[in-house]
Parts: structure tokens; sequence; C-alpha cells
């Protein structure tokens, strides 16, 4: 039986005798020596994870102007921060987006430009109170003009995480990346061996007030994350760190086509060998880490689940998918992530960094609920009018441009003798058709690849379909394909202003 | 060297590569073809001493021809090295070595500008 305590391993760092390895190096040893040999042989695991990780921030403060402010609203860069908080501190959150560049510049990067030591354009408004006069500041400033500038992200360093997939025949742009057609890539996140929170799933050594590597500089655990699900094997951490202090090597801004900003924060846990059930279970591999790839074509909380995978195997470059090999993408770097437990194994054997004994364990058996909604969601069946004018697909323009003038509406779903769908007129197709004096049958004017949508659909995924392909009405079918109505982007807007 | 082949929907019924490979001599590798209704885009391999002469045989016929010489920059700076444009690459430019360095081979690249979309660290670029 092995039995360390903190204070001895503190001990040994102090003194230079602390043996430390990397998670991927004690896979090995304890190959080698078995669990009881390796918690002997070796004091502490480092891990270390890179990768994006949305749910991040700063909090700031400016100190107080002349004449003094009370914040009621402020950006930096032209990027909103929360200042709900007392009259000059605000938060910066990762994911917001620039009100003048959009995408292309978020709270990420006002974060990695303060730790670069960038000037950033401060603009802030407040009513203007007896203690607090001034309504209007603008101020340019860096990070050293800050009295504080303390990193606090809500929720990092997931366990692990599902790897994405897309089904569907169009390309998909998602915080996972650009998802290509028809299975055609997989994109994964998380370190695997080196993941800090795999190589202590129990939390018998990580826990509230772990001292830890946090963007280059050390930084606590603060507890547990938001949505930590210790129970399904998804744990989050909420961390701290004092951003006057990282390096850009460990902090960056990234945006993700077509989804937003987000932060790549890089972190480092060390997990002291207590006893034997410590060292076993740092000695999880790539191998040993399941995870599902998800089809990120269906638009629900629940999306599909196409298979069960190991870190090994996504990692090798490519997975079998219903019999086909799909190459995988890793979105959180595998070397940086290597180079932070690196880093930190050096810190310790080099007697810069200590551990701290937690003051909390980390709590084991949450899980995290979907939200409860209490009003109901509508669904396309609810406001689609059912009582929808077609045209046969062998009718002529003429009696096409006849119908939309009696029904005075805009689009025609062309359908075969059983009501079947087989395209789309608009007044403007007619109307064209009879300017170039092609009196043709409808059949040839109309638009074959027809947008539609599916009566038990929720109205907000049918919305986001019509706004995509910039149409204003799609038939809605059936599973066989039978047209029974059709939406509107009027249908839609009136549901929507009802509701405001 | 690589080129880009597009042919017009008005054209795109006519059997230009053949006549133009017929009539020059010179085989075309063809490494990506992607052809609907409404135009044809291919993209092939040939030796640099034969471009004028087939972009002549081409043009000649109706379609354009591009030279695809200024492959992806990528900046090293910007780059975490996460390996996100291996997977949406559809010639192989990217992919890591056993360190999990990333490798570039842009004598690949046909410049189709995938990778620019997926990177989200802005460290891939095409000149225009
Ligand atoms: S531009 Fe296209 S071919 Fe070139 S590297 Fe990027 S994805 Fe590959
Ligand atoms: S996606 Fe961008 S950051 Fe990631 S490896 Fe490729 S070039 Fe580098």
């Amino acid at each position: 039986m092995v039995n360390k305590s903190i204070s001895e391993i503190n001990d040994r760092i102090k003194d230079g005798s602390v043996s430390v390895v990397t998670a991927e190096e004690m896979v090995g040893i304890v190959a080698e020596l078995g669990a009881e040999g390796a918690a002997k042989e070796v004091d502490i695991v480092t891990t270390g994870t890179f990768g994006a990780m949305c749910s991040s921030g700063v909090f700031l403060n400016f100190g107080h102007s002349e004449p003094p402010i009370k914040m009621q609203k402020i950006w930096l860069n032209d990027v909103e921060a929360y200042t709900g908080v007392a009259a000059v501190d605000a938060y910066i959150g990762a994911t917001q987006v620039s009100e003048t560049l959009g995408m292309e510049y978020g709270g990420a990067h006002v974060i990695e430009d303060l730790i670069r030591g960038n000037a950033i354009d401060v603009h802030a408004i407040s009513p203007g109170t007896d203690c607090y006069p001034r309504k209007i500041l603008d101020t340019t400033i860096d990070i050293n003009d800050l009295n504080q500038a303390i990193m606090l992200n809500p929720r990092n360093a997931y366990q692990k995480y599902n790897a994405a997939t897309n089904s569907t025949s169009q390309k998909l742009y998602t915080y996972m990346g650009s998802l290509m057609p028809n299975f055609g890539n997989v994109t994964y996140s998380g370190a695997g061996v080196l993941s800090p929170l795999s190589n202590d799933p129990e939390y018998r050594t990580i826990g509230t007030g772990t001292r830890i590597f946090l963007g280059g500089a050390q930084g606590y655990i603060v507890g547990q994350g938001t949505q930590h699900s210790s129970k399904s094997g998804f744990g989050t951490l909420m961390v701290q760190g004092d951003l006057k202090e990282m390096d850009t090597e460990f902090i960056r801004a990234s945006t993700f086509t077509g989804y937003g900003v987000s932060l790549y924060v890089g972190m480092g846990i060390p997990i002291p060998v207590l006893d034997e059930k410590v060292a076993l279970a740092t000695a999880v591999s790539d191998a040993d880490i399941i995870t599902k790839v998800i089809d990120y074509g269906i638009p629900s909380r629940d999306r599909p689940v196409v298979r069960q995978v190991t870190y090994e195997e996504l990692r090798s470059g490519s997975i079998d998918i219903k019999g086909r090999e799909v190459v995988t993408s890793s979105l959180s770097s595998f070397k940086r992530s290597r180079q932070i437990a690196g880093l930190l194994k050096d810190w310790i054997a080099h007697g810069e960094f200590f551990l701290s004994q937690p003051a909390e364990k980390l709590p084991s058996d949450t899980v995290s609920r979907p939200m409860k909604q209490t009003r109901g969601t509508p669904m396309v069946k609810d406001i689609m009018s059912k009582n929808v004018i077609t045209i046969h697909k062998n009718a002529s323009v003429y009696e096409a441009a006849k119908k939309v003038m009696d029904a005075s509406f805009n689009h025609l779903p062309v359908v075969t003798e059983n009501n079947t769908l087989v395209g789309i007129v608009t007044a403007w197709d007619i109307s064209k058709a009879v300017a170039q004096n092609t009196f043709d049958l409808v059949e040839n004017i109309m638009t074959k690849k027809v947008i539609t949508a599916m009566d038990s659909e929720q109205v907000t995924i049918a919305a986001r379909r019509l706004e995509q392909h910039r149409v204003s009405a799609m038939p809605v079918v059936d599973e066989q394909n039978h047209v029974i109505g059709i939406i509107t982007s009027d249908d839609i807007s009136m549901l929507f202003a009802r509701r405001n | 060297m690589k080129i880009r082949i597009i042919i017009d929907q008005d054209i795109v019924t006519r059997p230009i590569l053949a006549e133009a490979i017929l009539e020059t001599g010179i085989p075309l590798n063809i490494a990506q073809a992607h052809f609907d209704s409404a135009a044809g885009e291919i993209i092939a391999d040939i030796k640099d001493t034969e471009y004028r002469m087939i972009k002549n045989a081409l043009v000649s016929r109706g379609a354009e021809v591009l030279k695809l010489d200024t492959p992806i920059n990528w900046d090293e700076e910007e780059c975490v090295e996460c390996g996100a444009c291996i997977s949406v690459c559809p010639t192989k430019v990217f992919s890591m070595d056993m360190e999990w360095n990333l490798k570039v081979d842009n004598t690949k690249c046909i410049q189709c500008g995938t990778c620019i979309e997926m990177c989200p660290h802005d460290a891939l670029s095409l000149d225009v």
C-alpha cells in the first residue's frame, strides 16, 4: 500500500527529489511497474489540454475616472462587456462579437490583444447619478492600466467531448468546424490521454483550490464548472488566473466560420499520485477513452449517435462510418497539450510550482438537465395554410398565370396526378416565361429543387431553412412527398410578431 | 503544374477535353472534376512545358484555363497545429507527423479555399 500526502510531495519538490512524469509517459510506467510500483516511483502526473473553450472570459477593473462614472454599458474595441457588477468592473466574455466587425473580432480577440499589450479602445455610457455624475467615457488603455484582469472561465476542460459529423447533403458550419456533406469528415476535440479530468475521473485529487497551469500562468480551480455532468462522464471545471501573467502561446482567439468566436485555452493540472488508485487512473490511454460521434445534420438537442469511438481511433486519422473510411480532424491541438504537460512537469521538477490541497472535492453525482420550457414551441402544422393551391406539371404557363391571379398567391407547388411534389413555380417564373414568350408547360419552367418543410417540424427549424435558401415560401410535405400545405415567411413573421 | 479548366453552360455538352487531348497529344491528368447543368470545372495536372499548347487548344474551343500556381499560404505564427484543416482539404495538403507537427504540402493545393473557412485561427489564406 502506497499512501502519500500532498505536503510530503511538496517537500520533495522543495528538495528537488520529486519524481514527475506526464500523463502520456505514465501509461507505459504503469504497464511496466503495475499500479503499486508506479505509485511508489511517481509522485506527480502532469496533464494538459489546449482547445476551444467558449465559456471563458475576464473580469476587468478600470479604476475610477474623473469625474467618476458608474458604467451601465461598456464596449472594448466595439465588443460589449457586461458591467452589471459595480461602477468600473466589467466582464468580457469570449464569445461576444464586435458590433462593427461581427464574427471576425470578438471578446476572445480583446482578451488576446490585452495579453499582447495592445491598446484597447474603451467606450462606456451611464445615466449619471449624484455620486457618479459622468455619462460618457472614451479612453484607450492597455493591460497595464487595469487594476485587475482576472480570467474566470465558467466552464472549461470538458472531460471529453462528442465528435461531430454530418449526414445531410449540405455543408454545415458549426462550433465543431466545417462539417462536410454526406459524412465527409469527422471533427473532435479533447486531449485524450493528456486530458486533465480523464486522468482523475473520480476527482480524488482535483477540487476547489487546486493550483493549475492556466494560459501560461499559475491559476486555480474555483470548483465545478457550469453544466458539470460528472455522472455521465462529462465533468467540467470553473477556473481562474491572472491574465496579466498569461502568454498568447496558451491563450488564443479563434473564429469558427458561420458560428462565431471562441477562445483557445491552455490548461494543465498536476495530479498527485497519492496511492495505487490514483496511479491506475492516470494510466488511462487514448484507447480507454470512449466518446460518441454525433450527427450534427439533425437540428435537435438530441442528435443521433452515429457510433461510439475511442480517442485512439479518432487520432488515427480516419474512422469507419457505415463501411466508409472518413477522415478525422482535431480542433484542439495535441502538440500544444503535450507542451503544457511538459512545461508543468518542468516547473515542478525545478521547484517553481507546488501542489495545493483542494479545500473541497468536485461533486461526482451531478447530471446536466435540459432546459425547462414553459411555452410550447409551435410546429409547422400549427401555422401552415392547408388550402394550398397546386398545379399539375403538364399544365400550361397560361393556366399557372391564371391560378396565381385568382388565388393572389405567389407560389404554386407543382405536382403529379397523385399530388406528389415535383417542383415549384413562382409568379416571377411565370412573368419571366410570359415576357420571353415561352408559353410552355409548367414542367419546363418550374424550379425542380424545392426546399420543403415537414408538418411535424418546429417552426424555428423551418424558418432557418427558409432564411438559408433565401426563399419566401416552402411547400409542406408528408413522408411520401405529398403536398399537404404551404408555409410562408409572412406566416412565420406573424407568429413571431404575436409572441413579442 | 496544376490548372483549372472552366467550361461554361453553352458548351458543356461538347467533348472539348477529348478534342484538346487529341489535337495536342498531351495527356491531361485529371485530379478533380465537377459538372452540373450550369457549368463544368476540372482540375488537371500537366507538365509546365505543355501549358501553352493545352491552353491554346482549350481556349480556342471556348473554355477558360487558369494556372493554379499560387497555393495556400500558411502562417505558422497564427497556426496552433490543431489539425482542423486536415479533414476538409480535398487533396490532402495537410497532415500530422509523428510528433503532431502540422505538415503542409502545398504543391497539391488546388486553391479551392475550403481550408480557409475551416481554420479557427486565420492561419490560412490565398492570394487573390
Ligand atoms: S485551398 Fe483547397 S486544396 Fe488548397 S490546401 Fe486549402 S483545402 Fe486544400
Ligand atoms: S486549422 Fe489552422 S490552426 Fe489548425 S492546424 Fe490547420 S492551419 Fe493550423
